[in-house]
């Protein structure tokens, strides 16, 4: 029996270190209150004769005293917890992309290069990793106590997770979310590799393409490419539809007036319920593919669609 | 058996013995006492879901049940013990016979209510109970969506129902509360004369009348999302599933307010007795109450800090979660200094409440660590919550629970129960209880996630540890039952006062006549009025 | 007057209190209701417009002021009681309980014709395009809300009618019209409550 939890990515010494803290808070307080128990107890028994002497007049300074020295340890921690929580989710600009999709009872990763893995997840040490993540049915929770890190994953939604691993070995990864009958089994491993290996990992897993090749593929199967212009080649028929190029992290216009930002839900949204958001003088022709794009699938669209922000809009 | 000089006096409990006279009664000591009844088979039922789940948990691969029946088996224990057990507990049963004793009133201000809320709580409850036995259910007591909604073949509706129908039963125990309280106290009896259990309970039922009708409305939109799938909650539709956790728990966050502020009520009337020695901070514990009861209302959001929300409502959140805090330090301290300088004694009734005190103490502080942030990231989801939840739930509400039962079982039955039997099941609850629910703190510590049926082999040594716990934990909960249950028959007759408290409801008999006093009691002097030491030391 | 009062009036105050209590948690509980609705029209622009052209405004109008009559002749009566005429009450209770029937009578027929119209949320429901599954939504709001709302009527009217047949038997005095004060109280709410869903339901899209 270990009582202790390996300590595997840069925060998780934060955290132990914050709970440390808690727990010596906590233990002050316990022998504090479990010794005025112990000493009043043997004291003030009433078989006791010890003089008790007269009771103070009750103070205000007491209740005061007690409250604020509470006040200000409370808010302390506080700081302390929020501080350490903004970030553990605020992910460096270059970390490394990994996506994962949830579904009952098993996780999904796809690497940038097309590598995939089930109920694994392969990452260097010592870079930063930035988990981008869905669910295809109800919520999951991604978590990885050796980093000590989770984040719920919705459906419809991508919630993001990052950690910097340090040892390299193996951990446990779990479903934290109760998702049905098989939670218990939704569970899988974390492998954190030196560089070099992660490399070699990679290569030997090569993927028959990479995320942005299998999209563009499906970006002509799924016949988006019959109405947008993506890449140099246009695609373009009969129908108007906007340009793709450059899309990604634009602000878009819509039809009632409103702007906003081309972020990936924004783009799944578009996919799936095209007609929630209409993009200002253009007709809302673009058919719902929800229900016939799997989540993966989607992933890969957007993936593609994402590399053509570097094309600039046309 | 020593003698019992009394006669037989007249009393609630013999003035009319029919079943027609227990079923159709509106006396409240009467309807404290079928609540007993219910509660009680409740609490065994959801104990029984806990032991199986327990004795499941002794392997790593789950020793008894499948994963799907494991996952029943904890969604019906925690919805039998929040909304069938543990919101109503105190309240319905102790609160009920008490109340208009403490009052020095005749009955609550709405008897057939307080009846017609007894028949609703059964019906749900029976309702509920029947839905988790025939298909079961397995969401978990929170019903989180889609979950529930779409993916669950469990009967989702049948029990929201369930638990709708005896929402409405806390609904009209808070507003006779509330009214009873404010026009029923005997003459001389302002806010500041009163028990502070009369407090803790009026906020308590503050909550029931303002939080429990948003459940409501809640389940009514879960069940029509489950039938029709409209797209409220469901993201396919374009709903947003976050809407239904924030809903949920802001009920539930409140709730568990319900469930510890009554307890609050019953420590500080056994503290005091049993210190013999007037409360510290009356002030101070009274308003702390009503803070809470406040305060409670939002905090909700800290059940979701890893669910998708922003890191805004994470970070107000958490301090709120502090603030909501700090009454209950401020309690904790006040009965520290009314332990001060008094004279103690330990009698059953006051074990159980120095065990909630210490208990209670150690589910706060872990309340703590899950509200602060960085923490709960890696603590939420896990074991630690199990364990935090409990040593509140059962550590302390459980502990006040018993505390109070066998504090006031002298003037609710007119029997002395067997003290030294009590005292041992006092013991035996705070060793069983520890044992069962510290492992489970490292447990979450280690990475354990809940509401896991089968879980990896590392961690089967304190599983091992909390089942042998929970094994104990069983025994110490059925021997009050028997001893409890011999001493209806067998214990001593009991003095109007037995234990030298101060408080209304001892100055009438025990077990009080059907009208509670024969004449309206006037109260000249504050609430705990006991002799100051030094007034003890000059008379001895 | 039961034995826990000192006395009459003692008892009339104390049910007053437990009427208003009860209505704080019927407020709570439309509350939620409204919260969600305002949040997800919010959410779904298009389809509650889409699904407001639908209501039935002239029927929802006639009924507001149905209802709004109801709560006069209610309070009426009440005013009678207090003079010390029970007959007027009486009459009063009559006027207010043919308002409420032909409320409810309008709302079936509102209901009616919305089923007809296949205005029910599920597979075939008629608002098809976009915007469908926002005007579902709005229609889940819109049931749930009239008929919880017809519920609260239904039970007024019984109330109502309880006042009137305690009235015939003489109950009721220029000193003593609680029951009457406290019925009064809880259908001015259900008004109140019809005042809300007024504009959700049939003025959100104009
Ligand atoms: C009776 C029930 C009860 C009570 C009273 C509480 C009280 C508290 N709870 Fe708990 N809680 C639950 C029942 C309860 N809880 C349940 C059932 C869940 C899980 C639900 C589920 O997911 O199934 C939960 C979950 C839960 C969470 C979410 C965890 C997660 O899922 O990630 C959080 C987070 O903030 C939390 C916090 C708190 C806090 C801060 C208090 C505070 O009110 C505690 C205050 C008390 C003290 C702090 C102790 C006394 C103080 C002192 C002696 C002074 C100390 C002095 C100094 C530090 C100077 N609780
Ligand atoms: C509100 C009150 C309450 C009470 C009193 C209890 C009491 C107990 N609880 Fe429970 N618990 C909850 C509320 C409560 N619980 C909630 C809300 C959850 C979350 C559910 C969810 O995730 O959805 C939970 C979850 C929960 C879990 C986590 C399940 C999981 O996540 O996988 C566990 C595991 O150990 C557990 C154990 C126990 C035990 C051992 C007791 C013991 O104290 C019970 C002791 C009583 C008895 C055992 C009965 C008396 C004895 C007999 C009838 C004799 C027969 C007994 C035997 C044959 C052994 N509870
Ligand atoms: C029938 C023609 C048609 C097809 C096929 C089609 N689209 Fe569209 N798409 C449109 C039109 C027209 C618009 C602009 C109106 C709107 O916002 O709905 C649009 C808008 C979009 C937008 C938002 C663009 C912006 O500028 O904000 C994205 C992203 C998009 N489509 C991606 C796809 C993808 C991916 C596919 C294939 C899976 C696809 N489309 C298939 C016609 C089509
Ligand atoms: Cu997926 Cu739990
Ligand atoms: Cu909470």
């Amino acid at each position: 029996m270990t009582l202790t939890l390996t300590s595997a990515s840069v925060h998780s010494a934060e955290v132990d270190a914050l709970l440390a803290g808690l727990l010596l808070m906590s233990l002050a307080v316990l022998a504090l209150v479990f010794g005025l128990i112990w000493t009043y107890a043997i004291r003030y028994r009433a078989g006791n004769t010890e003089d008790r002497g007269a009771i103070g007049q009750k103070s205000w300074r007491i209740e005061i005293g007690w409250t604020v020295a509470t006040l200000v340890v409370f808010f302390a921690l506080f700081v302390w917890g929020a501080d350490l929580y903004v970030r553990l989710y605020t992910a460096p600009g270059n970390a490394l992309k990994i996506y994962v999709v949830g579904k009952q009872w098993m996780w999904k990763v796809e690497h940038e290069g097309g590598q995939r893995e089930i109920n694994a997840l392969h990452v260097p040490v010592g870079r930063p990793v930035q988990l981008i993540m869905t669910s295809e049915d109800v919520i999951h929770d991604f978590s990885i106590p050796a980093f000590r890190i989770k984040h719920d994953v919705l459906p419809g939604r991508y919630e993001q997770l990052w950690f910097n691993a340090q040892t390299p070995g193996s951990y446990h990864l779990f479903c934290t979310q109760f998702c049905g009958t098989d939670h218990a089994a939704m569970i899988g491993e974390v492998v954190a590799m030196q560089q070099a290996d992660y490399a070699r990992w990679l290569t030997q897993n090569g993927g028959s393409d990479t995320l942005v090749a299998a999209g563009r593929d499906l970006f002509t199967r799924y016949g988006c490419s019959g109405c947008h212009q993506a890449g140099p080649t246009g695609g373009g028929g009969t129908v108007r539809a906007p340009s793709l190029n450059g899309l990604y992290g634009s602000p878009v216009p819509l039809a009632d007036g409103t702007t906003v930002f081309a972020d990936d839900k924004y783009i799944r949204d578009s996919i799936l319920l095209p007609a929630d958001q209409i993009v200002a003088s253009y007709a809302p022709v673009m058919p719902s593919f929800s229900g016939q794009i799997g989540e993966d699938d989607l992933i890969k669209l957007i993936a593609f669609i994402k590399s053509l922000a570097a094309e600039g809009p046309s | 058996m020593s003698v019992t000089v009394d006669t037989p006096r007249v009393s609630y409990l013999t003035e009319e013995n029919t079943i027609g006279s227990w079923l159709l009664t509106t006396d409240h000591k009467r309807i404290a006492l079928l609540y007993f009844a219910s509660i009680t088979g409740f609490f065994f039922l959801g104990g029984i879901a806990a032991a199986l789940m327990r004795i499941n948990l002794l392997t790593p691969t789950g020793a008894i049940v499948s994963h799907e029946m494991y996952n029943r088996l904890f969604t019906m224990h925690g919805v039998v013990m929040v909304w069938f057990f543990l919101v109503p507990a105190i309240p319905v049963t102790l609160g009920n016979f008490i109340v208009p004793l403490m009052l020095g009133a005749r009955d609550l201000a709405f008897p057939k209510l307080n009846l017609v809320s007894w028949y609703l709580f059964m019906t749900g409850g029976l309702f509920a109970t029947y839905s988790l036995f025939a298909g079961g259910l397995d969401t978990g007591w929170t019903f989180y969506t889609p979950l529930s909604t779409d993916y669950t073949k469990g009967h989702v509706v049948a029990v929201a129902i369930g638990i709708f129908i005896s929402g409405f039963s806390s609904i009209a125990t808070g507003v006779n509360f509330i009214v009873s309280i404010h026009r029923l106290r005997a003459p001389g009896m302002g806010w500041y004369r009163m028990p502070l259990m009369l407090w803790s309970l009026y906020a308590t039922s503050v909550i029931y009348v303002l939080a429990t009708p948003v459940l409501a409305m809640t389940l009514i939109l879960l069940g029509f999302e489950t039938v029709f799938h409209v797209g409220i909650f469901d993201q396919r539709l374009g709903g947003d599933p976050l809407l239904f956790q924030h809903l949920f728990w802001f009920y539930s966050h409140p709730a568990v307010y319900i469930m510890i502020l009554p307890g609050f009520g019953v420590m500080s009337e056994v503290l005091t007795t049993f210190s013999q020695k007037g409360i510290f901070g009356y002030k101070f514990i009274a308003w702390s109450s009503v803070a809470i009861a406040v305060i409670s209302f939002f905090v909700w959001g800290h059940h979701m800090f890893v669910a998708g929300t922003s890191v805004y409502s994470a970070i107000t959140f958490s301090l709120l979660s502090f603030m909501v805090s700090v009454p209950s330090a401020i309690k904790v301290f006040n009965w520290l200094g009314t332990l001060h300088k008094g004279y103690i004694k330990f009698d059953a009734p006051m074990l159980y409440a120095l065990g909630f005190l210490g208990l209670f103490t150690i589910g706060g502080l872990t309340g703590l660590f899950v509200a602060a942030l960085g923490a709960d990231v890696h603590l939420t989801q896990t074991y630690f919550v199990v364990a935090h939840f409990h040593y509140i739930m059962v550590g302390g509400m459980v502990s006040a629970f018993f505390a109070g039962l066998h504090y006031w079982w002298p003037k609710i039955t007119g029997r002395l129960y067997p003290e030294m039997w009590a005292r041992a099941a006092a013991f035996l609850i705070f060793f069983g209880f520890n044992l069962t629910f510290f492992p489970q703190f490292i447990l979450g510590y280690l990475g354990m996630p809940r509401r896991y049926a089968a879980y990896p082999p590392e961690f089967q040594v304190l599983n091992v540890l909390s089942s042998a716990g929970s094994t104990i934990l069983a025994v110490a909960y059925l021997m009050p039952v028997f001893y409890l249950g011999y001493s209806l028959r067998h214990g001593a007759r009991s003095p109007s006062n037995p234990w030298h408290a101060t408080g209304l409801e001892w100055k009438t008999q025990s077990p009080p006549r059907t009208e509670n006093f024969p004449i309206i009691p006037i109260v000249t002097e504050p609430p705990y009025n006991y002799p100051r030491p030094e007034d003890r030391t000059r008379a001895a | 007057m039961h034995f826990q009062y000192s006395s009459a009036e003692h008892q009339a105050e104390s049910a007053m209190s437990g009427m208003w209590l009860f209505l704080a948690q019927e407020i709570l509980f439309f509350g939620a209701l409204v919260f969600v609705w305002v949040y997800c029209c919010y959410q779904h622009p298009a389809g509650f417009r889409l699904a407001t052209q639908h209501a039935n405004l002239l029927i929802g109008s006639i009924n507001t002021a149905v209802l709004l009559t109801s709560s006069f002749t209610f309070t009426a009566g009440l005013l009678a009681i207090e003079r010390g005429e029970p007959r007027r009450l009486i009459q009063a209770c009559f006027a207010t309980i043919g308002l409420g029937v032909v409320f409810l009578l309008l709302k079936g027929v509102e209901w009616f014709k919305d089923v007809g119209d296949g205005l029910v949320p599920g597979a075939h429901f008629s608002l098809t395009g976009p915007d469908s599954g926002g005007a579902q939504i709005f229609y889940v709001f819109y049931y749930v809300a009239t008929v919880l709302h017809a519920l609260h009527m239904i039970i007024g009217i019984g109330l109502v009618l309880w006042i009137a047949w305690r009235a015939r038997r003489g109950d009721f005095s220029r000193a003593w019209s609680t029951p009457v004060e406290v019925v009064g109280l809880y259908w001015s709410f259900v008004d109140v409550v019809w005042l809300t869903l007024y504009p959700l339901i049939y003025l959100a899209a104009l």
